[in-house]
C-alpha cells in the first residue's frame, strides 16, 4: 500500500469515526475506573493523531523530558500491534495516589505503583481496545499488563513479538481523579497491514452507523 | 412551525447517528446540527429550538456545562445529555440541571423514552 504520509491513510470521517470510538470506549473505562476509584473520574481524549512511529517518538520525547512509565499490552486479531498507556514517571505516585486515595505512607504507595498502574491501564486499555473491537464487529486478545520504563525511544523499540509496527495511534488523554492531574498518553503501534484492516473495518463501520447517508 | 431539535457534537458521524435515530422516530421533526458549545448557544440566540441533544464528552465546555447554561434561559427545555460515562457524580449533575441521559452510541430504541417523553411535554403544552 503506498502512502506519502501514515496521517493521509485515513480520510476525514473515517478519522473522526476512530476518535468517536476512542472517546466511547475511554468513556466507558472512566466508568469503571471510577468503580474502583470511588470517585469520580475525568478522562477524555482531546485528540486523535495518525503518525509513523519516529514523529510519535519525536512528538513524545518533545512533550516529556525526563522518563516515561508505561502500562503495556499486546494486542492480536484481525488487528495486530502493542498498546501502551504511558505516564511521565513524575505522574506515577500520582496516579497512586489518586487512585487509592486517603493518606499512605511514601512507602505503601511505592509498594502500590505497580499493581495500581497494572490495573488502571489494563481497565483503560481493555476498555479503550475492547470497545473499538466490539463496534467493529471484530475480536482482540489482549495479553497481561507489564510495566515498562524508559524515554520515548525506547518505548517504542521494544523487542519483537510483535515485529515493530510503524504506524502509532496517538491519543492524548486528560486524566484527573480526586482533584489530581494525571494526564498522560496512550499509544497504540501496529504495522501497515493492519492499518488498512483499519481503515476497511471503519468504513463497514461508517456504513452501519448511517445507512450510507454520509455518503 | 415543526419541532426543531438541536444536535450538538463535535463529531459528524455521530451527529449523523443522532439524526437517524431522531428522524426514525419523529420524521416530521427539523434538525439543526452544531459542533460545539459555542456554536450551540449561538444557533439557541437566533432561533426558537424545541428540544437539545447535546454529546457530553466535548472540549472546551462539556455536555453539561452546556446544558446548565441552557437550562438557565430555557427553563422548561427538554434536554438530553449523550454519553458512554454514566458515574453517579455525573448523573447527580445532570439531575441538578434536568437533563436526562441517553447512552452513546446511541439507538433508535435508546432514544425513544427521551423523545417520547419530550414530545409529549411539547404537545401538551407544558413547555
Amino acid at each position: 500500500m503506498m502512502t506519502s504520509t501514515i496521517s493521509e491513510v485515513l480520510n476525514e470521517l473515517e478519522l473522526d469515526a476512530l476518535t468517536e470510538l476512542v472517546n466511547i470506549g475511554v468513556s466507558r473505562a472512566a466508568f469503571s475506573l471510577r468503580e474502583m476509584v470511588g470517585e469520580q473520574v475525568h478522562l477524555s481524549v482531546p485528540a486523535v493523531d495518525l503518525v509513523h512511529r519516529v514523529q510519535a517518538i519525536e512528538i513524545l520525547e518533545g512533550r516529556e523530558a525526563g522518563s516515561l512509565v508505561a502500562v503495556h499490552q499486546v494486542f492480536e486479531g484481525d488487528i495486530t500491534g502493542r498498546a501502551m498507556l504511558i505516564f511521565p514517571e513524575t505522574k506515577s505516585l500520582e496516579l497512586v495516589r489518586a487512585v487509592t486515595g486517603g493518606e499512605l505512607s511514601l512507602e505503601d504507595i511505592i509498594e502500590l505503583e505497580q499493581e495500581a498502574l497494572a490495573e488502571t491501564g489494563n481497565i483503560l486499555l481493555n476498555g479503550c481496545l475492547g470497545t473499538i473491537a466490539n463496534m467493529l464487529h471484530r475480536s482482540l486478545r489482549m495479553s497481561l499488563p507489564e510495566i515498562i520504563r524508559g524515554k520515548g525511544s525506547e518505548l517504542f523499540n521494544l523487542e519483537p513479538p510483535p515485529e515493530a509496527g510503524d504506524v502509532v495511534m496517538f491519543l492524548y488523554i486528560n486524566f484527573t481523579v480526586r482533584q489530581r492531574d494525571i494526564s498522560g498518553y496512550i499509544v497504540m503501534l501496529m504495522d501497515i497491514p493492519s492499518l488498512a484492516v483499519l481503515k476497511d473495518l471503519l468504513g463497514e463501520f461508517i456504513e452501519r452507523a448511517t445507512d450510507g447517508m454520509a455518503s | 412551525m415543526a419541532i426543531t431539535v438541536l444536535i450538538v457534537d463535535d463529531s459528524k458521524l455521530a451527529r449523523i447517528v443522532a439524526g437517524k435515530a431522531l428522524a426514525a422516530l419523529q420524521p416530521d421533526w427539523d434538525r439543526i446540527e452544531a459542533g460545539n458549545a459555542k456554536e450551540a448557544l449561538g444557533i439557541l440566540s437566533e432561533r426558537k429550538i424545541d428540544l437539545a441533544m447535546i454529546d457530553f464528552n466535548m472540549p472546551e465546555k462539556n455536555g453539561l456545562e452546556l446544558a446548565a447554561e441552557i437550562r438557565s434561559s430555557h427553563p422548561m427545555m427538554p434536554i438530553a445529555v449523550i454519553t458512554a460515562n454514566i458515574q453517579d457524580e455525573v448523573i447527580a449533575q445532570a439531575r441538578e440541571v434536568n437533563a436526562t441521559f441517553v447512552s452513546k452510541p446511541l439507538t433508535e430504541e435508546g432514544l425513544r423514552g427521551f423523545i417520547s417523553g419530550a414530545a409529549l411535554r411539547l404537545r401538551s403544552g407544558a413547555v
